[in-house]
């Protein structure tokens, strides 16, 4: 995992709520066995009018070029539905690396930090701040001490994030680095799991 | 001190707590599928590990698994690769696979219960969202991504943050012609599709305690399309019966002993929780789904919501959209709208009871011509015993497609997919655009209003047929 400190960049609205993770990454492409490549599949049917990428629709969000940069900023309720981790590996191979919503589904959340993508999670005020923003506006978001900001405003907001989960972004250090290190209290553990039963 | 269900199984499986982090949970039972396995063994490969205990593992093959001429190879490329893979990986890691063929292979979250490998007081986990089925036999059962199927693999642990508690009673008596579908489906109506975000559910009360083990299956398998979790109902003598005699349950002694400890499995009296609903089951009727998420459902008499009326701007732009999809329009009634597919099956309501609902409406009956039911039983064993009750029969002469065993048209990753603008009365989970095939309209049912549908070719309240 790649460690992820600070991010400035331009962001790409998508201001609809319970955006699920169907959406995101249809399940039809799920058929890999491979974490690569799943960028070119994300939104897939918002982003094609035909099935063949030939035709994509003019009007959504990833197909106007105007609109770029790393973050990703959705409505409440973002990346509900099913445990597919492709749907975090489906946005970080398109390029982002933070997602800002006002609320994220649980499974979603958790695949996305195991992955080093950040989800910021704001105030549904905020939201509507950055969603009414230009298009040249940019964000910067702080993960040490955990602010996002409005650049050209210089509004802040402080977003949520757990000690070890920060530990583990800033160090590009996941969860199995970390399990594997305690194996001894796990057997250790075991045993006294065998002798209560 | 008062403790609920969920934190006395939680502290039994507490490895340690992180300071400031996630506690480190103990896994009794992985289950596995072809889907979101392959990246974990591929991580665990790279890493130069082996399984930490394989035992613990159980896989299957449901996901993206043709449902007919399963004896054949593959057809698709891809599904085929993805279904060799996981051959190949639990032969190499010492794995339990139930694969195509095989007698016990069938949907992850139908086959872990028929076989008695899901019990009271487990920690279980499983890379997918409905993993909240199992909890309703009193186990904290929830789905999980595939970064941390690889973390289970290697070390029978996960990392999890304590959640928050929320307590669902259901008072009252169902109404006739309505069925646990109908209960889930109205809660979520009623808390939304993120209304438990943050929460493990447990679901009580007396409309609770009188399912069968199949009807809270089905019930706490949805809990996820509200936002939890997951989801769970305390154990009693319903529980026990279900599991006892089956292949993988506890015997003899170790039957007696296990009983004792699955009896202490309940939340004790004034224990407390973060948030309690009350839910009243006499105000249930027979429930729809109009829209693009779980959440946006009504009674099969209801009306489809004008928008004007919703004040939340970003909920009226949703519902907004998914009318636009759905094709349907503000304020009208579904009762009696043509549709043009059945599908009966996955994980929520693909059982023997589910199926056995449905053979109790369509008995004698013959599906209307304009429609297209599939009938796809959640595993071998149901398939065999549907079999055995002669409900193929009833089935067959209804004109339905009975298939085999799979996830099927409820997600359509394989070729079962329903056609782009058509609608299809589904008793799967989800709704979501695109989600039974591109274009396609998904309306939510139980296995009874589906039946109904089969047979007249329109939205109907089963009640109806049932005098």
């Amino acid at each position: 995992m790649q460690p992820l400190k600070n991010i400035h960049s331009t962001f790409v609205p998508l201001p609809l709520e319970n955006i699920d993770t169907d959406q995101i990454i249809p399940a039809r492409f799920l058929k890999a066995t491979t974490r690569e490549g799943f960028g070119k599949n994300l939104f897939r049917d918002w982003r094609y009018i035909d099935n063949d990428e030939t035709r994509p629709k003019p009007d959504f969000i990833l197909n106007r070029p105007q609109y770029k940069g790393t973050i990703l900023v959705a409505g409440k309720n973002f990346g509900c539905g099913s445990s597919r981790e492709h749907a975090a590996w489906s946005i970080i191979d398109y390029g982002f690396n933070v997602v800002v919503s006002s609320f994220f589904a649980d499974i979603f959340k958790n695949n996305a930090l195991n992955n080093g993508l950040l989800p910021v999670q704001v105030t549904d005020d905020f939201l509507q701040r950055i969603f009414a923003l230009d298009k040249t506006s940019t964000l910067t978001v702080d993960v040490d001490k955990q602010i996002i900001m409005i650049d050209e405003t210089g509004e802040k907001e402080t977003f949520d994030i757990n000690n070890y989960k920060k530990t583990c972004l800033l160090n590009g250090f996941d969860d199995i680095d970390y399990l594997i290190n305690i194996k001894d209290e796990i057997t250790a553990f075991e045993k006294q799991l065998e002798k209560a039963s | 001190m008062k403790k609920t269900l969920f934190e006395k199984i939680w502290e039994k499986h507490l490895v340690k707590s992180i300071p400031g982090g996630p506690d480190v949970i103990y896994i009794d039972r992985h289950f596995i599928h072809e889907v979101t396995s392959p990246q974990a063994f591929a991580g665990i490969e790279k890493r130069g590990l082996k399984l930490f205990r394989p035992e613990k593992v159980v896989a299957t093959a449901d996901h993206n698994v043709p449902t007919i001429n399963q004896h054949l190879p593959i057809k698709d490329y891809l599904s085929r690769m993805q279904v060799d893979q996981l051959i190949e990986n639990c032969k190499k890691h010492h794995v339990e696979l139930y694969g195509l063929g095989h007698p016990y292979q069938g949907i992850v979250h139908v086959i872990g219960p028929e076989l008695g490998i899901t019990q009271p007081g487990m920690a279980i986990v499983c890379g997918d969202s409905h993993t909240s089925t199992h909890g309703a036999f009193g186990s904290i059962a929830f789905g999980i991504g595939t970064s941390e199927v690889e973390m289970v693999l290697a070390t029978q642990c996960m990392l999890q943050s304590k959640p928050k508690l929320m307590r669902i009673n259901v008072s009252g008596t169902l109404n006739k012609g309505v069925v646990s579908k109908d209960i889930i489906l109205y809660i979520i109506s009623k808390i939304s599709a993120s209304g438990a975000t943050g929460y493990f559910v447990e679901y009580a009360g007396p409309a609770i305690r009188s399912l069968s083990m199949e009807a809270r299956m089905t019930i706490c398998n949805m809990s996820i399309e509200m936002g939890a979790r997951g989801g769970m109902i305390a154990p009693d003598e319903t529980t026990f019966d279900y599991i006892k005699g089956r292949q993988f349950a506890p015997e003899g002694d170790d039957w007696e002993k296990k009983l004792q400890q699955w009896k202490q499995l309940y939340s004790d009296e004034d224990a407390s929780f973060d948030l309690e609903i009350n839910i009243d089951a006499n105000e249930i009727e027979p429930m729809i789904t109009y829209g693009t998420n779980p959440g946006l459902g009504i009674s099969i008499n209801g009306f489809v919501p004008v928008s004007e009326s919703i004040t939340d701007e970003g909920e009226r732009k949703n519902i907004i959209k998914a009318l636009e999809y759905m094709g349907l329009r503000p304020g009208q009634s579904l009762k009696g709208m043509p549709i043009q597919n059945v599908f009966i099956g996955s994980c929520t309501n693909s059982r023997i009871e589910d199926l056995r609902l449905v053979a109790s409406v369509i008995k004698g009956r013959k599906k209307n011509e304009n429609v297209k039911v599939m009938i796809v039983p959640g595993s071998q064993q149901v398939a065999a015993q549907i079999v055995a009750e002669g409900l193929d029969v009833i089935f067959n002469e209804a004109g339905f497609d009975i298939r085999q065993a799979g996830c099927s048209a409820c997600l359509g990753m394989n070729e079962d997919k329903i056609p782009a603008g058509e609608y299809c009365i589904s008793t799967s989970n989800r709704n979501f655009e695109g989600r039974q095939g591109a274009g396609a309209r998904t309306l939510l049912a139980s296995p009874l209003t589906a039946a109904a549908a089969a047979i007249t070719g329109v939205i109907t309240d089963v009640r109806e047929l049932l005098n």
